[in-house]
């Protein structure tokens, strides 16, 4: 698949310099390149595997210059294990099976013979300098076979969230080895009811839902609203900075826009009518959402600040669940116009509403219809299948549908990666609804949230 | 030898009386029909109610000036917490009121006609087995299903906004045709006085 081979010139004598947002403080971490030993004039940069299977590579613990230093060098080579084998594009050679090969304390020290023994391709070398609450995190990734530094880079930052630096460098590593957008620095948003208050308010017996943030592997979880009120629908911008939602604090649902970073609350509809389920377009200039400020659900676009409200939708049934094309242009939406209770999803331009096209025709039930990124061109929705649901994906350049969950538990909710190769949903297949993440090829099950119900996720870029 | 159908009439009429618009406890009671010797087995389904169902709501209005005195004093969450407006129930993949709905809903409109004071919320409300996208929608379409009978029947639009709460907040917890009955619901709140 990946065949393109990159050859740079002395590329790792190139001292870069780029700011890394540290979540949840506006921190920043300076890294740049460490300068290379190796003196080749031309370096392989893209580590193979043997005779076209995936590469497989060794994460060992980092090395840690101080003690107190050792829990984040841990930490950060788990968390890079864990990220490089979430996207699936190298056999990740298990940890627990390197006791047989001796700790390196510098580069010059890596048992090339011995990581070659266990069958890896290509190895890390590591190593975490703590001072006071900052850390610097030194990294090579090393071709085993030619024992050539493919990859160095050097980080500093807060000791806070040692994750971040494994995120950082795994993301950094499928983009230069695979030419991939890894997700290991997005975020999700959610729904979750558990802090089990109640509402406050005469009607006895409702529970409070606050919206979430978590990273994508389900670390960090943190409440951004604080409304002891129902605030659900979330979506995020595209800048990742900021997350619409809608939220009932007062009596009718308004959407709510949340500079997370910011600590800035913004109210985009103002109190007019119903709002629900608002969805950022592509440049982050617009939202699409659901309102019945003309008497009945149907689906609006306005600006980002609330102005210029449009409606897009007219039909007695009820339209809603919006999600836009990825050049914007297009909207798909749900609609119960051929039958209550039977919902299907519709296609529409997204300037004007016109060009009004069924898209799925052999379901008894489809909703939450989620668009793909490029270069996937493909529609993941909730289908009826039996008494519950589960996640399809209709691809439409062809109009095949495939199937990616199977009937264990209720699935819903389907929400892309920004690289489109996975799908965040809702199942409840472990014990209440829970947020979960698989592969778009129904692959890489992984349990999100656990405390709680959890629904309604989203995906950052 | 009495007829099928008479048989039907007189489990009808009794059904009416049994419907919970009927059971306000300061209700004068209604004669009773002639009751027919059931000589042939009942059917074994209980009859629908026929169309005519303004009957017992008119009948209603003598029982009303003592709750009103009472509900007058009260706040709004005491009212609230025991209230006069009572939710209507919807069929399985319905936003239309039925019948039993109708009655219930045409109560509501009773009380709100003695109080023209009174602003109302109207909470359109899913069972747990649509999506939950999907059932916001079906919220908001039973919520203003309710609203459009309401207008028709008097009240002001202006004295209603309609909220859908998808299946946010079952009535019932429970995972049962029961519990799922009891949840798709539009829900009255009176949010001014």
């Amino acid at each position: 698949m990946h065949t393109t081979r990159l050859r740079m010139r002395n590329t790792i004598l190139v001292v870069v310099t780029a700011a890394v947002s540290l979540w949840p403080g506006p921190n920043a971490a300076t890294m740049h390149a460490i300068g290379g030993q190796n003196q080749q004039p031309e370096i392989e940069l893209v580590i193979g595997g043997d005779s076209g299977a995936p590469p497989r590579y060794a994460v060992p613990d980092f090395a840690a210059a101080s003690p107190d230093a050792a829990e984040a060098a841990r930490t950060i080579s788990q968390v890079l294990w864990d990220d490089l084998g979430f996207e699936r594009e190298f056999y990740l050679i298990p940890r627990d099976t390197y006791s047989s090969v001796p700790a390196a304390r510098s580069p010059e020290q890596v048992p090339f013979a011995a990581w070659r023994e266990l069958g890896a391709d290509a190895v890390f070398f590591g190593t975490v300098e703590r001072t006071g609450d900052t850390v610097r995190v030194q990294v090579r990734l090393l071709n085993v076979r030619t024992r050539q530094t493919v990859f160095a880079k050097e980080y500093t930052g807060t000791a806070a969230n040692p994750r971040l630096y494994a995120h950082t460098i795994a993301d950094e590593v499928h983009l230069q080895q695979r030419a991939l957008r890894g997700v290991a620095r997005t975020k999700l948003t959610f729904v979750s009811d558990r802090n089990r208050e109640r509402l406050l308010g005469p009607v006895d017996n409702r529970e409070v839902k606050e919206i979430y943030i978590s990273d994508y592997d389900g670390a960090n979880q943190r409440r951004i609203t604080t409304t002891r009120q129902l605030n659900i629908t979330p979506s995020w911008s595209p800048d990742a900075r900021a997350v619409a939602y809608a939220s009932y604090r007062n009596v009718t649902p308004q959407i709510f826009i949340s500079l997370i970073y910011q600590g800035v609350l913004e109210n985009a509809t103002k109190g007019i009518g119903s709002n629900y389920m608002p969805v950022f377009s592509p440049d982050g200039t617009k939202i699409a959402f659901m309102s019945n400020r003309d008497g009945n659900p149907e689906v609006y676009v306005m600006n980002r600040d609330g102005s210029d409200v449009r409606r897009l939708t007219n039909h007695p049934a009820g339209d809603g669940s919006p999600t836009w094309s990825p050049t914007g242009t297009q909207i798909a939406f749900t609609s119960d116009r051929t039958g209550t209770g039977r919902p299907q999803i519709y296609l529409m331009n997204s300037a004007d509403g016109s060009n009004l096209r069924r898209l799925t025709t052999s379901e008894s039930y489809a909703d939450r219809p989620t668009w793909s990124p490029a270069p996937f061109n493909e529609i993941a929705y909730s289908a009826g299948t039996g008494a519950w649901y589960d996640i399809k994906i209709h691809e439409l350049a062809t109009g095949m549908v495939r199937q990616v969950t199977f009937s264990e538990g209720s699935n819903e909710g389907p929400a892309y990666s920004p690289n489109g190769k996975h799908l965040a949903f809702t199942s409840t297949r472990a014990g209440g609804t829970q947020v979960f993440t698989i592969g778009r090829d129904g692959r890489g099950l992984k349990q999100v949230t656990r405390s709680g119900n959890n629904t309604m996720p989203a995906w950052s870029q | 030898m009495v007829s099928r159908r008479g048989v039907i009439v007189a489990l009808a009429v009794v059904a009416l009386m049994a419907a919970p618009a009927c059971a306000r406890r300061s209700n004068p009671p209604l004669p009773l029909p002639p009751q027919p010797a059931p000589t042939v087995a009942p059917p074994p389904v209980t009859p629908t109610p026929p169309a005519p169902r303004a009957q017992p709501v008119e009948d209603l209005q003598p029982s009303a000036p003592l709750a009103e005195d009472s509900l007058g004093n009260k706040s709004l969450d005491e009212i609230n917490r025991d209230s006069p407006l009572r939710p209507a129930f919807f069929p399985l993949d319905s936003a239309d009121l039925d019948d039993s709905g109708r009655v219930v809903v045409s109560s509501n409109v009773e009380v709100l006609k003695k109080y023209p004071q009174w602003v109302v919320t109207i909470e359109g409300h899913c069972d747990e087995r649509g999506t939950a996208e999907y059932n916001l929608a079906l919220g908001e379409r039973r919520a203003v299903a309710v609203k459009t009978y309401m207008v028709s029947l008097g009240i002001a639009p202006d004295r209603m906004r309609t909220v859908s709460y998808g299946k946010e907040f079952p009535f019932d917890q429970a995972h049962t045709e029961e519990a799922w009955s009891r949840n798709r619901r539009a829900h009255f709140v009176i949010t001014a006085k």
